[in-house]
């Protein structure tokens, strides 16, 4: 069994179709990177997986359970699921701790005090713990964004969605956000969709090229850099690693 | 005669100030009823089918369209007329209330508006219901963010209490009249009086909102520049 298997995933926001018919499936503590040009349905992917927009057709299981079936409680399964954003989404009225704690309060139903225990853990872990009584509006992206991280993180999830979590952020900040993903690598599942080359070359297990709402190809680093099968995956690596330089 | 003038003004104060303990009746209760109808309104435009979002739409477009006094009079005077009858001062919190929350609607609807969307998707994304992204996340920010319209309506809602003078309601302005009906010759300084009472009370409850508001202001959003 698979720890996250999604089967053939559509979705169309009005007229346009936007995912047709999306495949594949990740297994405990893999790193997935997926890859593409703008408007190919990547960020629409996450959000199917997680059901914030319901796709139309296909399926996905979490840990065997399918979580597309409308029965499902989709709160219970969304605790399951982090979500990191591009905007990183913080809540403007809590503090970092705050805002890794309030999951952990209100959705999972712990104590105030071991809640704020488990934040403050979560904000070491991203190197923040200096940094738990600062609000949003006082931290710099990258601090922002990896507070998101920590949030997502505190809920012990199965597996966590990055939507182009370094997207927003100016160059000198990139840095950190990433350091921080590296170092959960192996240990949480993750799926990213990014186009920080470097970081899908050196943690990524397996690249994932989408682009017109298929995936074109998928495969090792090595063999989507060195080798892809499709001439479309050479010609996106090629023109990004242009963009934005080797590593 | 001055000297008796003075007089008659010192002992109006005490029958004045009984009156305001209508006037802050009236206040209280109708800014109570304005505050949870305009919430619930709000969160029912924000988040209502739409036909509860037309409704709505349509109750706030009413009750700013027609003056409080057509209101007052309808409530207490019309709806006697089919056999519904209130004391002076319930239909005056009925009306001022009803009035109040369709002002107090749009003054939460724009706090709602104005968070970005991102955060309830990650309250959603986190596992919390809507209800609960609405009550831990998005109404205590509506609420700081309403701080300086709620206080610009409070002081209105204070202020039009005197309108319920003309339904019989026995607050602050009817008292100065029956002061000044037996003293006729002192109707501008008891007028003057009553406009300074509306006037202080005015101004201290802005004061004091706007030290609620800073104290409770997100942090980092401090937007006054020193320079």
């Amino acid at each position: 069994m698979h720890m996250l298997e999604v089967k053939n995933l559509h979705k169309r926001y009005g007229a346009s179709e936007v995912l047709k018919g999306v495949s594949f499936t990740m297994d405990k503590g893999e790193t997935k990177v997926i890859i593409g040009p703008s408007g190919t349905g990547k960020s629409t992917l996450l959000r199917c997986i997680n059901q914030l927009h319901p796709p139309e057709k296909g399926q996905v299981f979490l840990e065997g359970v399918e979580i597309t079936d409308p029965s499902v409680d989709i709160n219970k399964i969304r605790q399951k699921i982090g979500f990191v954003f591009q905007d990183f989404n913080l809540f403007t009225h809590f503090n970092s701790l705050q805002n890794v704690s309030i999951g952990l309060e209100k959705v999972l139903k712990m104590e105030k005090e071991e809640a704020e225990k488990r934040a403050m853990h979560e904000l070491k872990r991203v190197g923040l713990g200096k940094f738990a009584e600062r609000y949003p509006a006082e931290l710099s992206g990258g601090q922002q964004q990896r507070v998101g991280i920590a949030r997502a993180l505190a809920m012990d999830p199965i597996i966590i969605l990055f939507d182009e979590p370094t997207s927003a952020l100016d160059p000198e900040l990139i840095g950190e956000v990433l350091e921080v993903m590296q170092s959960l690598a192996g240990e949480v599942t993750m799926l990213v969709v990014t186009h920080e080359m470097g970081f899908a070359r050196n943690v990524a297990d397996e690249i994932i090229f989408m682009e017109g709402g298929h995936i074109i190809e998928s495969g090792s680093p090595k063999q989507m850099f060195t080798s892809p099968k499709h001439k479309r995956t050479g010609e996106f690596l090629g023109k990004i690693a242009s963009l934005y330089g080797e590593e | 005669m001055v000297f008796l003038e003075f007089d008659v003004l010192i002992n109006a104060l005490p029958q004045l100030l009984s009156g305001l303990e209508n006037t802050f009746i009236l206040t209280a209760a109708s800014l109570l009823i304005g505050s949870i109808t305009g919430i619930l309104m709000a969160v029912g435009r924000a988040f209502g089918t739409k036909t509860v979002s037309a409704a709505i739409y349509l109750y706030e477009k009413i009750f700013r369209g027609i003056p409080l006094l057509v209101i007052f009079f309808l409530i207490y005077f019309g709806l006697s007329q089919i056999g519904i009858n209130f004391e002076p001062l319930v239909a005056a919190v009925i009306g001022l209330g009803l009035r109040s929350a369709a002002y107090q609607a749009q003054i939460f609807r724009a706090a709602f508006n104005s968070i970005p969307e991102g955060q309830s998707i990650a309250a959603r994304s986190l596992g919390m219901s809507k209800i609960q992204s609405i009550r831990y996340i998005l109404l205590p920010q509506v609420l700081r963010l309403s701080v300086p319209g709620w206080s610009n309506e409070f002081t209105i809602v204070l202020k039009d209490t005197s309108i319920a003078f003309s339904i019989g309601v026995i607050e602050l302005m009817r008292q100065g009249r029956y002061i000044y009906v037996l003293h006729p010759e002192m109707i501008l300084p008891i007028l003057l009086l009553i406009a300074l009472i509306y006037f202080v009370l005015v101004i201290s409850i802005n004061k004091g909102l706007s030290v609620l508001e800073e104290k409770y202001q997100m942090k980092g959003f401090d937007l006054t520049v020193d320079r």
